[in-house]
């Protein structure tokens, strides 16, 4: 036994070994020398802008990742002269630690770390790559390093907004929520929609579910299952395995709220309005400031006032004009600071 | 407390522990078969993944759910009969070549999806069938007969295991390859042949569980099954490697988790311990098999490969 | 390494070496396909991965330190599987070490430096000895069998971690600004794993690793211990009747493989980027599967101690290199996950070619010419459970 094992192996390095010296010897160094390439950040115009995405989910997730895509892709139409990388479905932190550490020494422009997990791994990454700007969130941290940049979204807003307009549609007064785990932006979200909801309706019952897990879809399903039989007729729900519990709003017939993408898709006939995230109001910015030689130290937020969380509503379901008045004015009463989403 | 006993409530915590069992019941059911003759198949989840995404991807293109069904029966023969060459004509190790199997199956249903449909989009689901008379009896009739017919599909497979493995020659060579391969060789059973056909059982059965997963949910996610393929493994244990014990597991683990589901919706369950809650199922799991401290023991010759003559 | 041995019977043993490589050719082979289907270079992208896994010092480091995980799950599990246990709970068991170490190293911040890390370090082995020995004690007196307890432990595993990180555990820092990130506070620096070399990311966990291999091999080869744990693997009642307890070898057996995987985990945190523990809500968010692929480097290993070094090194290898890959070619990372189960197929389905291979020339191989270590070739990777 021990002598196959031997060879084998040995014969595997050396197979690795050999292929790994042709690489070497037919590649050029550029990836090996770390600040050369982004010595200049404002250079030659004929260099492309380059951004790099180290996400958790599928970049087309519908949920998380996708709102981050999405928005690199309109800077990129905005801009015309951008490169774009993208490691997506990174939810091993030290993965995501390994790929945001190699765009970095691979000298792009803009890293962004799109996931809470990731910060403390760019916390320790950050400093030795002084030229690179980076970009983390969702956060409200830059650690104090001068080439960091940290996004969070105010999702209790938007979902303030629907709380609202979840209790003044709900005729049952009995409100479902489904959630991953109690963190970050799950809970700000709803938070938020439930305190929209008894702000409108005093006497309504938000049920909260967490179902322990942010991939479980049969759970989620059958949490909306419950929400159903405890009267719910209203629901809504954070992260990606919702789309479970948007299947059964559907079969029965139960008005759903959306986050972080436009459900509407989902579910044409009882999504009433999804909270949708547009990171490049923010991404704008933090590209002018690269531009102008200011590699981080901001924290920054979307939200209802800044244009960067928006409410959209699904053209295909009807609702009613004073419902759509209610949310309007509850959208302007949180911009002008008059509505606290209690946050 | 009282607000949980309302009829409504009721009914609908004992039908979501059902709905919930049905992929785990199926899964186990299918790893019944090949450990019973004697092989440990860790690769459940994969194949569960893939029979998952192609009966929702059928069903995406051609709107029948029975044709979604039937690509989540053909890829589990496939994928069955992959496992059973890799087991049994090849001999490898049992345990290790499921995870590689499990391992292609998440990434390779993962890959499928982004490239082939993209974002979540909903698929019809398989049609309710109220069970006629049954349906009607007060109560019962609602948690147990007015279920989408792949539930039926399901627990009807459980009858019909037990008859295969207990009363027919099939189940009688079945279980002699399990315990003495060699005996069994030698009075003329082919191992091998009985190997393979369990194995491809178990793997038709995964792809089933699959399919019925996604279509039942009516979309698909990478991921999709987040693991249920290892708890089912771990149900054909518990269920000490027959149908019904299977089912009784299978059960267990759905009841268990709607009840929580349903407590912390309510509000019995505080929400800051919502994750405690979350261990109940598997707690529960280990701790009835402590209990009822059956001795039920394993095939014999369970990940021993068999060779002629060895 | 190529082994200076002699054979008369040198042809047909060399090409029976060849036929996992063959595998991990082919493997690749329908990586490159592939890589082609989604428009991507296989060249260019292979290129990536080689250079990504061993081109560079750099790139040998990040092989080492993705190794070492695997390295530690592996050792303990060639401990259970030698008395006949399936541990599929490293996961689990990782969570649970890498737990219990960080809840010290938050609870006794003011340890010196010199008491802090080897502190911590017992408290991962203590963690995850205790999540093995559970499953090792239901089995050897409930007759609950492992496979089930110790999947189920795993999902406990997840739910405890969660809950401790978002509520008990959590930065203070994350409640005051109300982002609530699920993650500790940077942990004591006291407790960060020694760098080797000075600079670099090299810390001394993959040290530690084939350290632990080491001792595993002594520990089964070299003391009565480990004679009882092979003995209750290979026969429990010729063991019962040599009057060695089998009931508390198992639970001794599961518990020092826990350890193993309870190290891997402690050695995650204090070795990792961020210095800290933190959850996504999966297990494998931490652990990056390799409570699985531990099992895996194990089995290329034979299941013995000191060949799991160089097979978690390959298999190491192709983790890191897979992200290089990704990154380089631009593939959805899925494409890696499932080419890693597809070399894990090949190989495992070719060992028995290559074995069919070497057994032509009958009872040749039998003359062991390898004159040193008195090691038992009964169980040969296939032999485990």
């Amino acid at each position: 036994m021990r002598r196959r094992h031997t060879t084998w192996l040995a014969l595997f390095a050396a197979l690795m070994m050999v292929l790994a010296a042709c690489g070497d010897s037919t590649d050029d160094t550029t990836a090996t020398d770390d600040t050369e390439a982004s010595t200049e950040t404002t250079a030659a115009a004929a260099e492309p802008f380059r951004i790099a995405i180290v996400a958790p989910s599928a970049s087309n997730d519908l949920a998380f990742t996708q709102s981050i895509v999405d928005a690199v892709d309109v800077i990129k139409g905005e801009m015309g002269n951008v490169e774009v990388a993208v490691t997506d479905g990174t939810f091993v932190v030290e993965d995501a630690a390994a790929a945001i550490r190699g765009y970095a020494s691979e000298g792009y422009d803009l890293v962004i770390a799109h996931g809470s997990q990731y910060g403390g791994s760019l916390q320790e990454i950050a400093p030795d790559f002084p030229e690179v700007s980076f970009a983390w969130g969702t956060a409200a941290d830059t650690f104090g390093i001068a080439n960091v940049y940290s996004y969070e979204a105010a999702s209790d807003e938007g979902g303030y907004v629907m709380g609202v307009m979840a209790a003044a549609l709900s005729e049952s007064g009995t409100i479902g929520v489904v959630g991953p785990i109690e963190v970050g932006d799950a809970k700000l979200y709803v938070d938020g929609f439930a305190a929209g909801a008894v702000a409108q309706n005093p006497a309504a019952s938000v049920n909260i579910n967490y179902t322990g897990s942010f991939g479980d879809v049969a759970l989620a399903s059958e949490a909306a299952q419950a929400h159903a039989a405890a009267g719910a007729d209203v629901m809504s729900g954070t992260a990606q395995m919702v789309v479970g519990a948007v299947g059964v709003a559907d079969e029965q017939g139960i008005l759903w709220f959306g986050t972080q993408a436009n459900q509407t898709s989902l579910a044409p006939d009882i999504v009433v309005a999804s909270q949708v995230y547009h990171w490049e109001v923010i991404l704008r910015d933090i590209i002018s400031n690269l531009q102008s030689g200011k590699l981080g130290g901001e924290i920054y937020s979307i939200n209802l006032a800044n244009g960067g969380e928006v409410i959209e509503y699904n053209p295909a379901y009807a609702l009613p004009d004073d419902v759509k008045q209610l949310a309007e004015d509850t959208i302007a009463g949180i911009v002008d600071g008059s509505i606290s989403t209690g946050g | 407390m009282n607000e949980f006993f309302t009829q409504a409530i009721l009914i609908a915590t004992v039908a979501s522990g059902i709905r919930l069992a049905v992929p785990l019941l199926l899964a186990s059911l299918g790893e019944t078969f090949g450990q019973r003759s004697g092989v440990l198949n860790l690769g459940v989840d994969g194949i569960m993944l893939l029979g998952a995404f192609g009966g929702y991807y059928t069903v995406l293109k051609t709107d029948s759910v029975w044709l979604g069904l039937l690509t989540g029966i053909g890829i589990g023969i496939i994928l069955g009969l992959v496992s059973a060459v890799i087991s049994v004509t090849l001999k490898a190790e049992q345990g290790i070549s499921g995870i590689g199997i499990y391992l292609f199956g998440l990434g390779m249903s993962d890959l499928l999806f982004q490239k082939l449909v993209g974002t979540p989009r909903p698929v019809s689901s398989f049609p309710k069938l109220d069970i006629p008379g049954l349906s009607d009896i007060p109560i019962l009739g609602e948690m147990l007969f007015q279920h989408s017919m792949i539930v039926y599909v399901a627990f009807g497979l459980v009858p019909v295991s037990m008859y295969i493995i207990n009363r027919t020659t099939f189940g009688m060579n079945i279980r002699a390859v399990g315990e003495n391969p060699e005996a069994a060789d030698s009075l003329g059973v082919s191992v091998v042949r009985t190997r393979y056909l369990t194995v491809t059982i178990g793997g038709t059965l995964a792809g089933i569980a699959g399919a019925a997963l996604a279509i039942d949910l009516g979309i698909f996610q990478q991921n999709l099954t987040n693991a249920q393929g290892f708890i089912a493994i771990a149900l054909v244990y518990f269920g000490a490697w027959r149908p019904a014990g299977v089912m009784g597991g299978a059960l267990l683990y759905g009841f268990v988790n709607s009840l929580v589901l349903q407590f912390k919706t309510l509000g019995i369950i505080p929400r800051s311990w919502s994750d405690i809650a979350a261990m109940a199922p598997a707690i529960i799991t280990i701790l009835a098999l402590v209990l009822v401290a059956r001795r039920f023991r394993q095939p014999a010759a369970l990940t021993k490969p068999f060779t002629r003559g060895a | 390494m190529a082994t200076a041995e002699t054979n008369r019977r040198s042809r047909p043993k060399f090409v029976a070496y060849l036929v996992p490589l063959a595998a991990v050719v082919v493997a690749l082979g329908i990586g490159a396909i592939m890589l082609g289907l989604l428009g991507a270079s296989p060249i260019e992208g292979f290129r990536a991965m080689l250079k990504g896994a061993f081109g560079s010092s750099d790139a040998l480091i990040e092989t080492a330190l993705k190794a070492t995980p695997l390295l530690f799950v592996g050792v303990g599990i060639t401990i259970a599987f030698r008395a006949n246990v399936i541990n599929i709970g490293g996961e689990g068991q990782m969570v649970a070490g890498a737990l219990l170490a960080t809840a010290i190293a938050l609870a006794l911040p003011d340890l010196p430096a010199v008491v802090m890390l080897p502190t911590v370090l017992v408290a991962g082995i203590v963690g995850g000895a205790a999540w093995g020995a559970v499953p090792g004690a239901l089995k050897a007196y409930y007759n609950v069998n492992e496979i089930l307890s110790t999947i189920m432990l795993n999902v406990v595993a997840v739910q405890l971690m969660n809950y401790l990180l978002r509520g008990p555990m959590i930065d203070p820092g994350e409640l005051e600004r109300g982002t609530r990130i699920p993650q500790t506070a940077r942990l004591q620096e006291g407790a960060d794993l020694p760098l080797l070399f000075g600079g670099g990311r090299l810390h001394i966990g993959p040290l530690v690793a084939v350290l632990a291999a080491i001792g595993a091999y002594i520990l089964l080869w070299r003391t009565p211990l480990g004679y009882r744990v092979r003995a209750v693997g290979l026969s429990p009642d010729a063991a019962r009747y040599a009057g060695i307890s089998v009931k508390r070898t198992i639970v001794l057996a599961m518990t020092m493989s826990g350890a193993m995987s309870g190290l891997a985990g402690a050695v995650l945190v204090f070795g990792s980027e961020s210095h800290r523990m933190v959850t996504d809500g999966s297990t494998v968010g931490f652990t990056g599967s390799a409570g699985f692929n531990g099992i895996v480097a194990a089995l290329f290993g034979g299941l013995h101690p000191l060949w799991t070094i160089p097979a978690s090194f390959m298999f190491g290898g192709l983790l890191v290199g897979g992200i290089a890959l990704q990154r380089a070619v631009q593939v959805p990372s899925a494409l890696i996950m499932a080419l890693n189960g597809l070399v894990v197929v090949f190989v495992v389905a070719s060992d028995r070619w290559k074995k069919r291979l070497q057994e032509q020339p009958v009872h040749l191989d039998d003359v062991a010419p390898n004159p040193p270590p008195p090691r038992e070739t009964v169980v040969d990777g296939g032999g485990g459970p």
